[in-house]
């Protein structure tokens, strides 16, 4: 056996999906139909996890066969911090399933090396009625730890979470934010040799939340593999040095963290700074709404690709309303290189007169000062929600890009400056400078 | 595993659905200490805000010796021979509460349990075994009940006493060789589930609880023994009321949970992992 902390080799995992309506046989009249139902329900739920042999070979294209993962193989040595990179239903929580146990997969092995602590929801486990100390032990030890263990390290976790005052507490009555604390800190004192981490971050305030990178981060430095899977890009580039791309279940980029951030963030769409959808079929949206065309344009109205970072720059979407009634608001957020989101705007005027919008082609352009973004390049995400109802049209990640040149001879630019400023934005602000006199100084 | 406690570098192999094979129990020996945290939690919940505490424990089998006793002691006058009705049945409410409870609680374990199972991994066997533990605790204290009774009534120690053991372990594992099959079919069909609680509250009526079994007609008592619940009770009372043992009934007793214990160990180490898929 080798020394690598994790290897995974060509795991795949199939789901079916949908009903296997043709279980019923067609020529059966309604009585032996009737008669047959539990034969064929039971039949039916068997499906769900057995496959054929076709099926698993990938040869029959079946509508209703899902492959969550197929074929996927990556090693992690022990010290490795890998970031886990893949839009919503790319595979990545299966894959996270399958290493922490919890379903089996359809094909493949996985070798694991030491113990692996998994936290894929924070608090799974805790029980309501409990006192912060109970759920410490009992939390602990569904992880996978020894009860002397969980003893030698009580006060540390406790210090940790920074809830001592409520560790006698039934958990009942803490708030969300110390639950989480009190969960994140069990699994920072694991010392597993693999740690593997589905989004914790998007809980928790920024002080905690930094507190629990600094820990993944040492984590790798005391030679343990850790797998970290997040939506949040700044962390990723961040935290890891290696990350893995996931698209429909499969790898396709297994390189350094920014390299695979960077593809994700540009979402394969390439670095188009303007798409359109002539087909009406094909574009996104449904039948009430459909998304024409994103692109950038200069105040002139003319498309651009890339604009100068002192010059106003409108972001333009346009979109077919095919059925009335709606009360629209598109919105834009925009996203750095990094993957962090700069800002989100809306069309405030369509929210607040609540005027449903006729049949008709729409154009809404938001307009992005000059004087705000740094220079690089930068994403948009183009949304369509409904005012009165959860409703959204479409959610287009990372549809355009374009790219933002911060030049020497602009307001900040003074050229005397090496380097990029530091910060995702770099707004040009109004700056002034008095002089006071030294003697006036010394006087108070 | 080590002893001292730091790294232990066994491999895990994670492969597709196993072979047929019992449950693990060397994986179960390494959770020993999340056993014993849940079962203590199953307790400590259980009474939770609770003034009387796992006084209530009593209280239960003590209400149904008294409305048994009333009803069919009393109103109907079933013959019990020179037993008197309320000892004859003390004995045999007390572990029969004891299993009805644990078999319920243990086949509906991983329904209740669900959202546990699709976000962490540990032996599912656990949850089982939690309740089967479990609710010892609340067999013994209410077990006072039977010693109480059995002074009150004058009977004195005798030498079947020397059996208890035997059929206390048969108590114990004839309701978790039930629920090994259960569980996992409740999980996966809406039916078992259903059905579970009609049987449940009709199989006290199977098993010679509020009767003397000696009113079963002996032609169908090699049917009526197959049901695993009688041994044990017929135990329970051969040994405390220093009866003859009905040998007949108590190995069929022994051989019926061995065969589920078995096959359900199987079942159940063969369905724990897909349940997850289908839920």
């Amino acid at each position: 056996m080798t020394d690598k902390a994790l290897a995974v080799d060509e795991v795949s995992k199939l789901y079916r999906i949908g009903s296997a309506a043709d279980l019923v046989s067609k020529d059966d009249n309604a009585v032996v139909r009737l008669l047959k139902k539990p034969l064929n329900n039971y039949r039916k739920y068997r499906s769900l996890y057995r496959f054929t042999e076709e099926e698993l070979q990938g040869e029959t294209v079946g509508k209703d066969i899902l492959w969550a993962l197929r074929d996927v193989s990556f090693n992690v040595e022990p010290g490795e911090v890998v970031g886990l990179v893949g839009a919503n239903g790319a595979g990545k929580s299966t894959l996270l399933k399958i290493l922490s146990r919890v379903t089996p997969p359809t094909k493949g092995r996985c070798v694991i090396r030491g113990r692996v602590s998994c936290l894929l929801e924070v608090g799974t486990g805790f029980h309501s009625e409990l006192t912060g100390r109970e759920n410490i032990y009992m939390n602990s030890t569904i992880l996978g730890m020894r009860k002397r263990e969980v003893d030698r390290k009580f006060d540390e976790i406790v210090d940790f979470s920074g809830i001592s005052k409520f560790i006698d507490t039934p958990v009942k009555r803490y708030s969300s934010g110390m639950s989480v604390r009190l969960a994140f800190a069990i699994m920072a004192h694991l010392e597993p040799e693999i740690l593997i981490v589905d989004e914790v971050l998007a809980v928790g305030d920024a002080e905690f939340q930094r507190k629990c990178l600094n820990q993944m981060g040492n984590a790798g430095r005391e030679g343990k593999a850790v797998l970290f899977v997040s939506h949040n890009m700044a962390a990723i580039t961040r935290l890891c040095d290696r990350g893995l791309l996931l698209r429909n279940g499969q790898i396709v980029q297994d390189g350094t963290a920014a390299d695979v951030v960077h593809t994700h963030v540009s979402g394969g769409h390439g670095e188009a700074a303007s798409r359109e959808w002539p087909d009406m079929e094909s574009a996104p949206g449904d039948d009430k709404v459909r998304l024409r065309a994103v692109r950038i344009v200069a105040e002139s109205g003319a498309p651009l690709d890339s604009v100068s970072a002192d010059e106003q720059v409108g972001i333009q979407l346009i979109y077919d309303v095919l059925e009335e009634g709606q009360v629209l608001s598109p919105y834009f957020t925009i996203v750095s290189d990094a993957g962090i989101d700069l800002f989100s705007t809306t069309d405030a005027d369509a929210s607040a007169d609540k005027v449903a919008r006729q049949v008709g082609r729409y154009i809404s352009t938001a307009w992005v000062p000059g004087g705000l973004l740094a220079g690089g390049t930068h994403y948009v995400r183009a949304v369509m929600r409904s005012v009165q109802e959860q409703y959204r049209p479409f959610t287009e990640r990372d549809i355009i890009a374009f790219n933002v040149i911060d030049s020497d001879s602009g307001i900040f630019g003074t050229g005397w400056w090496e380097g990029r400023p530091s910060g995702v934005i770099h707004p040009r602000l109004q700056w002034s400078t008095e002089y006071v006199r030294p003697e006036m100084v010394i006087e108070e | 595993m080590n002893e001292q406690g730091h790294v232990d570098t066994h491999l895990t192999v994670i492969e597709p659905i196993a072979s047929w094979g019992f449950i693990d129990m060397r994986e179960l020996a390494r959770y020993r200490d999340l056993l014993y945290f849940m079962i203590w939690r199953s307790i400590k919940v259980a009474y939770a805000q609770s003034i009387g505490g796992i006084a209530w424990a009593m209280v239960q089998p003590a209400l149904q010796v008294i409305v048994f006793s009333l009803i069919f002691g009393g109103l109907l006058a079933v013959d019990t021979g020179e037993i008197p009705y309320p000892l004859l049945s003390t004995v045999a409410v007390i572990p029969w509460s004891y299993m009805s409870s644990t078999m319920g609680g243990a086949s509906s374990s991983l329904v209740t349990n669900a959202s546990i199972l699709g976000k962490i991994y540990f032996p599912r066997v656990i949850f089982l075994i939690t309740p089967v533990v479990g609710n010892l605790i609340s067999f013994s204290v209410s077990s006072v009940l039977i010693v109480a009774v059995l002074l009150y009534y004058g009977v004195g120690v005798n030498l079947q006493m020397l059996y208890l053991p035997f059929v206390f372990l048969l108590m114990v594992l004839t309701p978790l060789s039930i629920a090994l099959w259960l569980s996992s079919l409740a999980i996966r069909f809406r039916d078992v589930r259903i059905i579970m609680n009609y049987i449940m509250r009709l199989f006290i009526y199977l098993v010679p609880v509020m009767y003397p079994s000696e009113k079963i007609p002996p032609e169908f008592r090699d049917i009526y023994i197959l049901n695993p619940f009688v041994g044990v009770i017929e135990g329970f009372r051969s040994c405390l009321l220093g009866h003859p043992m009905m040998w007949d009934s108590l190995l069929t007793s022994a051989a019926v949970t061995t065969f589920l214990l078995f096959t359900g160990g199987v079942y159940f180490r063969r369905m724990e992992r897909v349940i997850v898929d289908v839920i």
